[in-house]
Parts: structure tokens; sequence; C-alpha cells
């Protein structure tokens, strides 16, 4: 199960997952993060703190934007992710894909960074 | 068949016969009496003859009426009025025929008469025969143990008074009194069984109001003809035996006339009633329909139908119309009577005058909207009912019901559509479940298809070679995985190892695997660098790989030659590898993106060789998520650490005891034989 929310600060959209991303859950993930683009958000931020477990599914969703998010200069950073999550994420070599900070004073960093 | 054929056939001639004997031996008995003769014929003959006359018509109808099962009630009313009416008429025809011979001597000779007599007793018998057996019939219509007895007894006593009518023996007047009075009361008894009079519709009801009153006449006629016959006879003669002397002729009378007056009377009473009961009939029938309509494999869109038809026919609505709100599609609208038009006026108007009912989705009460109407102008109808039809306790659609007289529908009516709208509700929802079954039934199949072709696609037998032996184990859970290795010889002193691991589940799972192992087989013989094969192979997935869908893999190739191992890694967990010089054991982390992650060339920047140079005794264990993510009791999981721990001890083992302690120890850890994903293991000793 997995509960997931969005809260906007400063023109940023942060995407809280709370709980555990698999094949059923990640469908609602990728609902939330196309809204986010819908609504023309071009610096997404994820809150992984609370998320316990990710699986190949879930990741999948995160992959399925990277070339998207290339094309319309939309920027997401990832942070907070537990060494369990980050290790999935990084053995996958995803971690080279996306971008991943331990907290979110980083990732707000990173994001002001590459939004320039 | 032949036999009831040839038994009444037999009655019938056996009837003629002794009518024949009996009619000649009374004008012999009567001629001799007249002229002071004795008889040729004993005196009793004609009187045996009767009853044997009697009997045979008697079994005659029971053969042909009582045996008869598709006789309805009009039917056996029909059967009798027909008898009437030919006997009537042969006994019209024999009286003309007197009519016509005038002022000769025969129609004012005795034997004439009396012989006449005997026709017209010999058709009244007939015809009150056919009204006894029919009249049977129907009182034992729904008949209980006790009326069947109470039936036999008044047979038995029927044929009692026959024969003492034969035999000529006089009881006294008391006992006469008593016994009529024992048949009597029997008659009135019987005659109260008029069940099947509720089971006439209206048409039937005057059908039989009409032939009963014809059956009434031609009782008149013989009686009436019949006694001032017998009169003019008795005047000359001692020796004629009146038929009002025969008992049992007076008391089949008395049934006959008792029974069709009770039945003329209680069907009489009974028209003004008798629509309720043919509503009440159609609404059991229209139920049936309505729960019967999931047997006989019709759809929803039948059962809807069946609801307004039958809810329509059951109240004599005017008009009604049915609107069901599928889920994820449009309302649709069934509507009798009525116009699409006129549906959304009404409804309109209710929501200006804020009724707040029936109509609304989230209602689930029935609502008699009837004063709500009176401020629509130009409408017809003047009472409005509505319904909901509730399937698992959602409201699915709305039935409404119109009638043009103001406070029309009573309470009776609400209960017997709410009736049908929750019957038609549980029809639907027995569909739906009917359909999920087969759904799911559908999917198991495919998912039994997809894991036969999962497991085709892993190897039958490993490559192996002198220098290294190879192990591998896979077993994968109920929802079919995507876990695939291989093993392929490139030349005499290279071997390819690939395992991999397709994101995702079920048939699209296997579909890939077997991209994946049809890559392996192509690209590995072409003895590639592994990064260039992880190029290669991402470049051929990017266009059947869907969006969101990956594969993580690790591809070897091992020279014998060389006595190295060169791998790339795509995203796939990381190898455990065993050194025998130094005893280390560590996993592998190196860079490596999973295929179908980058979509574009940029792939080669996001993946590399390594090599590894082994020797004998260095063990390497290739494993997948499964393993490493296998849960125990309490959430926790198996990890790498643990997955380390239990190859440490055995890495003295052969490949293959190392294989089955690592998954001994991994049942150990979850607890269950019950695998929750795909386990796949590989173990490569070297040697």
């Amino acid at each position: 199960m997995v509960q997931i929310r969005r809260l906007q600060e400063e023109g940023v959209d942060i995407i809280a997952i709370i709980g555990e991303i698999d094949a059923s859950s990640s469908i609602e993930l990728d609902l939330t993060i196309a809204k986010s683009v819908g609504e023309g958000f071009h610096r997404i931020l994820v809150d992984c703190t609370a998320l316990e477990y990710i699986s190949s599914a879930g990741l999948g969703v995160f992959m399925s934007y990277i070339e998207e998010f290339k094309d319309k200069k939309i920027h997401m950073v990832l942070f907070g992710l537990k060494d369990k999550v980050a290790n999935t994420f990084s053995i996958l070599g995803l971690a080279e894909l996306l971008h991943i900070c331990p907290t979110k004073q980083e990732a707000k960093q990173l994001l002001n960074e590459l939004s320039v | 068949m032949l036999k009831t054929k040839a038994l009444i056939r037999l009655a019938f001639l056996g009837a003629a016969i002794s009518w024949l004997i009996m009619v000649f031996s009374d004008v012999t008995v009567l001629f001799s009496d007249l002229k002071g003769l004795d008889p040729d014929v004993p005196a009793w003959l004609p009187r045996v003859m009767l009853d044997a006359y009697i009997l045979c018509l008697f079994y005659y109808y029971k053969l042909r009426i009582e045996r008869d099962e598709s006789l309805n009630f009009t039917d056996l009313l029909w059967k009798v009025f027909a008898t009437g009416l030919i006997v009537t008429v042969i006994s019209l025809a024999i009286r003309f025929l007197g009519f016509l011979l005038g002022n000769t001597p025969l129609p004012t000779n005795v034997l004439y008469q009396d012989f006449v007599y005997q026709i017209d007793l010999s058709l009244f018998l007939s015809f009150l025969l056919a009204a006894f057996t029919s009249w049977k019939r129907l009182i034992l219509y729904q008949k209980s143990k006790w009326l069947i007895r109470l039936w036999r007894v008044f047979e038995i006593s029927l044929l009692i008074v026959l024969l003492y009518d034969s035999i000529l023996m006089s009881f006294s007047e008391g006992m006469m009194t008593f016994i009529y009075i024992v048949i009597g009361l029997m008659v009135l008894v019987l005659s109260a069984n008029m069940k099947w009079v509720a089971y006439l519709n209206f048409r039937q009801k005057w059908t039989s109001l009409l032939l009963l009153l014809l059956c009434f006449f031609y009782l008149g006629y013989f009686l009436l003809t019949m006694s001032a016959e017998a009169e003019g006879i008795e005047q000359q003669s001692s020796a004629f035996l009146s038929f009002y002397g025969h008992v049992f002729n007076l008391v089949l009378t008395i049934f006959v006339l008792v029974y069709s007056s009770f039945s003329f009377l209680v069907i009489l009473f009974n028209l003004p009633t008798s629509s309720v009961f043919e509503q009440k009939l159609e609404e059991v029938v229209n139920y049936q329909r309505i729960s019967q309509s999931i047997q006989t494999e019709q759809n929803e869109e039948s059962v809807y139908k069946i609801l307004l038809e039958s809810s329509v026919s059951s109240v004599f609505a005017d008009a009604a119309w049915l609107e069901i709100r599928a889920e994820g599609s449009e309302a649709k609208t069934y509507t009798y009577q009525i116009s699409e038009k006129e549906t959304e006026d009404i409804r309109k108007h209710l929501q200006q005058n804020q009724v707040r009912g029936v109509l609304e989705q989230s209602s689930d009460r029935t609502r008699n909207l009837s004063k709500h109407l009176d401020g629509l102008k130009g409408a017809r109808f003047r009472s409005i009912m509505s319904f909901p039809v509730i399937v698992k306790g959602e409201t699915i659609g709305t039935l409404t019901l119109l009638k043009e007289l103001p406070d029309a529908f009573t309470k009776e009516m609400t209960r017997i559509v709410s009736t049908f709208a929750n019957q038609a509700g549980i029809s639907i929802e027995n569909f739906r479940l009917m359909g999920e079954a087969f759904q799911n039934e559908r999917y198991k199949e495919e998912l039994k298809i997809a894991k036969t072709v999962q497991r085709s696609l892993l190897p039958q037998r490993l490559e192996q070679d002198v220098d290294f032996e190879v192990a591998a184990f896979s077993e994968s859970a109920d929802e079919v995985g995507g876990d695939y290795y291989d093993t392929l010889r490139i030349n005499d002193h290279q071997v390819g190892i690939i395992i991999a691991d397709v994101s995702g589940k079920g048939t699209t799972a296997a579909f890939h695997m077997s991209q994946m192992k049809g890559i392996f087989h192509s690209l590995g013989q072409q003895d590639l660098d592994p990064r260039e094969f992880m190029i290669r192979a991402n470049q051929a997935l990017v266009y059947c790989l869907e969006r969101g869908s990956f594969i993580s893999a690790t591809y070897f190739a091992l020279n014998t030659q060389t006595k190295t191992i060169r791998y790339a890694r795509a995203g796939h967990c990381p190898v455990l590898y065993y050194r025998s010089g130094s005893g280390e054991l560590t996993y592998l982390k190196d860079k490596g993106t999973a295929l179908g992650m980058i979509r574009s060339r940029d792939y080669c920047h996001f993946v590399e060789t390594n090599e590894v140079a082994y020797q004998p005794g260095d063990v390497m264990v290739l494993y997948t998520d499964g393993i490493t993510e296998a849960k125990d009791a309490r959430g926790d999981e198996f990890g790498e650490e643990r997955l380390l721990e239990a190859v440490r001890t055995q890495v003295h083992l052969p490949p293959k005891e190392i294989e089955q302690h690592i998954i001994r120890k991994l049942y150990e850890f979850s607890g269950s034989e019950d695998i929750n994903d795909d386990y796949t293991l590989m173990v490569v000793k070297f040697r």
C-alpha cells in the first residue's frame, strides 16, 4: 500500500511517497507525476524519506519519464532515500540517470542549479 | 395406448349390447304384462341390463375423460356440453319423428312409448355419466388424501345403490331416508371443492358459465320429458319401472345438478375478482422470468428489458423508463410508451422542485413522487413511482413508472415492483460474478501458458568445461516472473553465460524473456566484447520494450585460454565472487544501467566491461533479486549479507551443493515453501 501526497513550495512540486511501491501502486505514482507535468511544473522534488520499498515496476515509472523530462526541460530530484531503496536504484544503474540527494536542502539546491 | 383404445371400444360395445338387450327385454316384459302372458324373458333382465349398461358407460367415460391429461377445465365442461348436445338432439329427433307420425296409432301405443322412454333414459344416463366423470376430475383437482377417500366412498355408495335397485329389495322408509341423507351430505361436501375455478381467466369463466347454463337446460329437458313419458306409460301398465323408482339415477341426477349449480354460482361470484387472480398469476410468471433470465444465457440488457416489461404489465403503468448508469460508460435509458424528451422534462421538473429522491443515484429509497407531478404543465402523467436497481449495495439505475390517473399506485404495486427490481439486481450481480469468474479462469489459463513458455525458455542442459562447472536453480511463484539464465559455447575456449530479470510479470514478462533469449543466442555467437554485447542488446530491445519496462542482465564471457572472465553488468544484481587465493568473498559492484532504460545511443556511456582473472577453486554466484528480497515472517529481507554468509562456509563444495545449501538457507529464512517471487541462482566453480 502506498500513499502519495503533493505539496507545492515556491514553484516546486513536492511529491511525497509513503509506503511501498509495487506493480499495482506504481500506477498511482505514474498518475501523480503525469499530473504534476500536466499542471506545468518544471521543478519536481520526490520525497522518498518514507519510501520503504520500490519494485522494478516503480523504478520503471521514474525511468519512463527520463526522456520526456529531457525534452521538456523538466528537472526532478529525489531525496531522502533509505539505504535499501538507494541500493535498488544503484544496482539498476538508475542512480546515474536520476538526480538523487540525501536531504531536502541539498535537493532544492541541486534543483536550483539545474534550472538555471 | 392400444390397450386403452381397445378397452374404450370394448366398453362402448358392452354398453350398446346391454342397451339393446335391455330395450327389447323391457318391451317384451311390458308386452307380456299387457297381454297378461308369462314373459319369455325373466323380469329382472331389463334391470340387470340397465346396470350393465351403466357400468359399461361408466368405464367408457372413465377411460375417455379421466385419463386424458391434455384436457383443461373448459375442455372438460365442453365435453359435458357436447355430450349433452348430442343426446338432446337425438331425443328431439325421436320426438319429431313421433310428431310426424301424427295421429297414427303407433305414437299412442304403449310399447312404442316405452321404447322411446328407454331411449331417452339411456341418452340421459349417458349425459349424466359424462358429467359425473368430468365433475370428478374437477373435484379432485388439487386433491388431498382425505378427499380421495371420500370420493371412493361416494363411488362405492353409488355402486351399492345401483345393486340395490336391481335386486328390488325394499328397505324401510326410515332406512331409505338415512341413506339419502348420508349420500346427500357426501354430495354437498364434494361439491364444495371448487379450487379449479380460481385458475380460470376472465374469458374462460364466461365460457364456463355459458356451458353450465346449457347443461342445466339439458337436465331440465330430460327430467321434464321423461317424467311426462313415464306418467303416460305408468297409467297403462304396472310392470313399468319409472326412472324415479331408480335410486341410482336419482342420486346421480342430484349430484350432477348440485355440483353444476355450485360451480355456476361460484364462477359467477368470482367473475369480479378474476382480474386480481390473473394479475397475481402474471406477477409470479414475471418474477420467474426475471430470476430465470440468468440461466437462459441472456445478457444484462435482456434483464433490464424484462424488468421494464414485467413492472409495466404488473401495475398497468401507462409509461415507464429504466435508466442504467454503468460505470465508465454513458447512461442507458430503456423506455416504454414515453419519449426521451418527456423523461427529460419530468426529470428537470423534479429537479427544479428540489425533489430529493430516487432519481438521484445516491438515494436508495423507493419513492412515490406523485404529488410533485401536479405542478408539471402539459404532462399527461399524474402518478409517478421510482425504484432503485441495486447491485452489490450500489445503485446502478432507476426504474420509473408513470400513470395518467392521479394516486394510481397502491402499496401493493410498490411491493411487487420493488421485488422485481431486487430480483433484477440479483440477476445482474450474478451475471457480473459469472463474468468475473470467466475472466479469472481465462487469466489463470493465460498464466499457465505463460509459465509453460517461461519454463521452456530455460536451458535443458548447461555448458560445462574442464575448467569450470555450472549449476543452476530456478523456481517461480504462481505469478509468472521473468527470470532468465542461459549458457552458450562461443568457441572451443569461450563460453557465454547470461542471467537476466525482466521487469513485470505474466505473459508480457514471458514474451520479453523470449526476446532476451533470442538476443543472447544471436549476439553471443558473434564473440563480442561484453560491453558491445550490452549496447547491441539495448539497441535491439529499445524497439520492443514498452515504456517503463526494462531488463536487468549480466553477461559473462569465460575464456579458458586466458583464464579470464570478461563481463558487463546491465543493472543486474552484483556478482558474488570468491577468490580461493586470498579467501576473499565480495560483491563485484560496478557501473551498469539496465537494458531499455536509456533509449538512445547514449547507452554506451552507462555500461562497461570488467575483467577478472580466475584461479582454480574460485566460485562465482549469480542470482536475481528474488533471492535477496525474499522476506521472513517479520518482513526482513534475506539480503546480500545473509547470502554472502550462506556461501562463505560452503565454498569448498561442488557448485550443486553450494547452490542447494543457499536454497535451503533461503527457505529456512523465509519460513515457508511458498515463494512470492522468482528465485534464480547460478553457481560457477572453477577448477
